[in-house]
């Protein structure tokens, strides 16, 4: 257990083992999270290291080979994406993924559908983006690219969930946009929302997050507070690129530790 | 040691790759026997068996072509009758025009090769049930026009006026031989295109048609090229089919029901295999013989056999077969064998009917 | 000036042709799925309603009160078992399965009320009769009321579609299933949804072409099908006036075809159909967004 979290609370969000396949690849091994509540929990990576894998797996829309997830201390593992979104888990996908032929009120409209209770109503989302009520009678596809991830963030947001899962919000967008985006982020946690999100850009994460993994090749290869990790040990965890000193212990979990790849047991010839 | 050079030091071992797993030289020497017991069969079975034998092959040659088409090259083709009827109406034509309907045949065949042309330009751009659909409506259309022209049967048909004379055993024999050939050829021909560079671009448009695209294959031409060699085949289909009737009705070489029992066959017995279309065939004649004086009812229950074979076994009886015995008659694949690991080795280029289509 | 006469006739089939078309059009937009026994799902309403008169005798127009719901029930359930299994799989399998769908229906129907052609006699005497415009031009009342109840139906759905919950949810889903997933939605019950307004509303139409014409366990394919294609092709996918406009074209095509000569009639028909799918697949009503 690491340090800085309440002792005695539960995760909302707990991972373990998790191992998935696109087919014979195996795109996560072994990935073990725990998100506690109010956390931000952030997870790093290349392109291909399985950030977006491990989002789409925790909210239903891939089947793990191994391992299981629990939600608010239920095994959601075997439950639909519709039921997990139901009771609380909302994601963001990556790429936005609008709806198209809806307009930007119908899109929140949707999310709305199966609400919890909460703060969380259209005309907060509208208040949350300025710009948003003005045009909320138009194609999402006449938007630009950051607001339609606000969009996307608003119609994840409606359905009151308690775990926000973000898939990469900052993909093809300028970077004054991300920021601004991200900028939101406070007011979503004072509703008493979690998130976990999946960035590749390393250091907008880390200025946000509350908690860290890195990803590569499926593997965890650093895991802590942004305030513990160096910007070597980041580096290192990011590409993979030293090998560990002979006899050094494999990783397992929970303190902060550089792992090299190829160390785990159980890879596979 | 790190991945890196752990993986430089696995390339550097030999995996081998062959195009079967054993000695097929037995599954050839077996097929040229049982083709040459077919061939006797004139002299030794009655004109019962030899016109119920000509049916089958109608039909295996006519399956081979749609499993061709929708096992391999992902066309799932509503309007096969369409070159049935043209090879049909082509020995018609020709045999006006005083040819012997048997050297009509081959013409017939070929002609239908050169209409598929005109016709996969009109459909090429279309996917899947759109593409279905306009072939349906494509075959429709060609038969409401060739109703429009008495000097052929206008709607009603005609018989072929010029049929060689000879006895009705020696004219049957004839017509036996000529299917005989028909879909051996047909056989042959769909296994050659498998196993060539057109099978490969074939398989690897069906895993990843944009790699594929990407790497080079001209997957537009291999689909046009299958199109024309299924209309060459199902046009000798219609050929035969005429030859052995001796006479050509629209509605009955038009008949979508002609696609109805191609495609079962294929279904029933598996799609995207070559040894399928000959096992659904057989499993079709059977059905078909035993419920033959219930007529439609064995196209009710063939129907939803194969429903339910699509959807529960998609790779049909021979799907089974294979998954059990691992056992594949005809060598279109290829066969990786490790070095690490020897004895075992695994299959790839199955045709269609596996998971990924 | 016997021309107008035809048009407007073809104009008015057009509105039958469009009710036979929606229903393929929202299956196929909705989950990708194209329904080739949608033209004997029309035939069944009609034979159903054949039934249920022939023990019930109820007036025909009572009919569709108790077919029509009971097709859309039977949607419903043939979506959420056996397309959506054939769905799992893959696109081409529903291909195959709706085909094979087909072939049994056919065969069934005919295994059960022969090849002969059934029609739905129509007592009320109004609807029989019909009135003119002029000296040139005859209108059947009964297909003018069919062009009315088409263009009812269709605004009626497209109401649903833009202005209703469920309208909403079945456009998000064909924009984009996994999307929907994540916000809650449940797509196969949604596909549900769907199939049962597509049976529903080709049941009836099949009762309508039934009071019109005669139909055979054969013309859900012969006639049916191709035609709600050609409608739903010509107009454009996407747009349910697009699918009016391209069953008014369709009728008005065939109108003319016959003038030329009796039995162009279809045939006039599938060559508009076939140059539309070569010159513009898309139709030509084009989608409001894209997908």
């Amino acid at each position: 257990m690491s340090e800085g979290r309440a002792a005695g609370t539960e995760p909302i969000l707990e991972v373990r083992d998790l191992t998935v396949h696109h087919g014979q690849l195996r795109a996560l091994d072994h990935i073990s999270l725990r998100v506690f509540p109010g956390e931000v929990y952030a997870i790093i990576g290349a392109n291909g290291a399985g950030k977006s894998t491990l989002l789409r797996t925790i909210a239903g829309l891939h089947h793990p080979t191994e391992g299981s997830i629990r939600f608010d201390g239920k095994d959601v593992t075997k439950i639909r994406p519709e039921r997990r979104a139901i009771s609380g888990i909302a994601m963001v996908p990556e790429g936005r993924r609008l709806f198209p032929s809806l307009t930007v009120e119908e899109n929140l409209q949707v999310g709305a559908t199966y609400a919890r209770k909460g703060p969380w109503t259209i005309e907060r989302v509208y208040e949350l983006f300025a710009w948003m009520k003005d045009r909320r009678g138009q194609q999402t596809a006449q938007l630009s690219g950051g607001e339609q991830q606000s969009v996307a963030i608003g119609r994840a947001l409606v359905a009151n969930p308690r775990v926000l899962l973000l898939d990469e919000l900052s993909l093809g967008l300028a970077p004054v946009v991300v920021q601004r985006i991200y900028g939101m982020l406070p007011q979503v946690l004072a509703t008493g929302l979690t998130v976990l999100l999946v960035e590749q850009d390393v250091s907008q994460a880390l200025r946000v997050a509350s908690h860290l993994q890195c990803l590569l090749e499926g593997r965890t290869t650093l895991e802590g507070k942004p305030s513990d990790v160096t910007a070597e040990q980041v580096e290192a965890a990011y590409f993979g690129l030293r090998s560990a000193p002979a006899g050094s212990p494999p990783y397992r979990g929970g303190s902060v530790g550089v792992v090299p790849p190829g160390a785990t047991e159980g890879e596979e010839a | 040691m790190t991945a890196v050079a752990e993986t430089t030091a696995r390339s550097a071992e030999k995996y081998r790759v062959t195009r079967s797993r054993r000695n097929v030289a037995w599954t050839g020497v077996g097929a040229l026997v049982v083709v040459v017991v077919l061939a006797m069969f004139p002299y030794l079975v009655g004109a019962g068996t030899e016109t119920i034998l000509v049916q089958a092959f109608i039909i295996l040659t006519l399956a081979s072509m749609w499993n061709l088409l929708a096992g391999y090259a992902g066309l799932v083709s509503v309007g096969q009758q369409a070159f049935v009827g043209l090879g049909a109406y082509f020995v018609l034509i020709l045999n006006i025009h005083s040819f012997s309907m048997f050297t009509a045949l081959p013409v017939a065949a070929v002609g239908c090769g050169v209409a598929a042309l005109p016709m996969w330009w009109l459909v090429s751009r279309l996917r899947s049930g759109y593409f279905a659909i306009a072939t349906w409506v494509l075959a429709t259309t060609v038969l409401l026009i060739i109703e429009k022209f008495p000097s052929i049967g206008g709607g009603t048909g005609m018989s072929l006026p010029h049929t060689p004379n000879l006895g009705t055993a020696v004219l049957e024999a004839y017509t036996y031989w000529i299917g005989l050939a028909v879909t051996v050829l047909a056989l042959l021909a769909v296994y050659l295109v498998l196993r060539s560079r057109l099978g490969l671009v074939l398989t690897a448009v069906r895993d990843d048609e944009v790699a594929a695209r990407s790497s080079g294959a001209r997957v537009g031409l291999a689909r046009m090229l299958v199109f024309v060699v299924a209309g060459i085949g199902c046009g000798a289909a219609g050929g035969l089919l005429a030859v052995s009737q001796l006479i050509v009705q629209p509605t009955a070489v038009f008949s979508v029901q002609w696609t109805a029992e191609m495609a079962f066959a294929v279904i029933i017995g598996g799609l995207g295999t070559i040894e399928g279309p000959i096992l659904g065939t057989i499993v079709y004649m059977i059905l078909q013989q035993t419920l033959a004086s219930y007529n439609a009812w064995y196209l009710i229950i063939l129907g939803l056999v194969a429903m339910v074979v699509a959807i529960f076994a998609r790779r049909g009886l021979w799907g089974l077969v294979d998954e059990h015995l691992h056992v594949r008659l005809f060598p279109v694949g290829y066969w990786l064998w490790d070095p690490a690991a020897p004895g075992r080795s695994r299959g790839f280029g199955r045709g269609r009917g596996g998971r990924h289509s | 000036m016997v021309w107008v006469n035809d048009i407007i006739q073809g104009i008015l089939v057009g509105g039958l042709y469009a009710l036979f078309a929606c229903g393929l059009s929202l299956m196929f937009g909705v989950m990708k799925v194209v329904n080739l026994a949608h033209g004997d799902l029309a035939v069944i309403g009609g034979y159903v309603a054949v039934g249920v008169i022939t023990v019930t005798h109820i007036p025909v127009l009572w009919s569709f009160v108790i077919v029509v719901p009971l097709m859309a029930v039977l949607g419903y359930v043939l979506q959420r078992t056996v397309i959506q299994a054939a769905l799992d799989r893959s696109i081409l399998t529903t291909l195959l399965v709706t085909f094979g769908l087909s072939v049994v229906i056919e065969n069934g129907l005919l295994q059960f009320f022969s090849a002969n052609s059934h029609s739905l006699g129509v007592d009320n005497a109004i609807i029989t009769s019909s009135f003119s415009i002029g000296s040139q031009i005859t209108i059947a009342y009964l297909l003018l009321l069919i062009f009315v109840v088409a263009v009812v139906v269709l605004t009626g759905l497209q109401f649903f579609l833009s202005r209703s919950r469920y309208g909403r949810l079945i456009r998000a889903v064909a924009d984009d299933q996994e999307a929907a997933q994540l916000s809650g939605i449940d797509y196969r019950h949604v596909f549900g949804i769907a199939a049962a307004i597509a049976f529903g509303t080709v049941a009836l139409a099949g009762i309508a072409y039934g009071m019109y014409s005669q139909f055979a366990p054969t013309t859900g394919t012969d006639t049916i099908l191709l035609f709600a294609f050609a409608a739903v092709v010509i107009g454009g996918l996407g747009s349910l006036w697009g699918t009016l406009l391209g069953g008014v074209i369709l009728g008005v095509s065939q109108a003319i075809g016959a003038q030329i000569s009796g039995s162009d009639e279809f045939l006039a028909g599938y060559i508009v159909f076939l140059a539309v799918l070569v010159l513009r697949p898309q139709g030509l009503i084009a989608r409001r967004s894209t997908s």
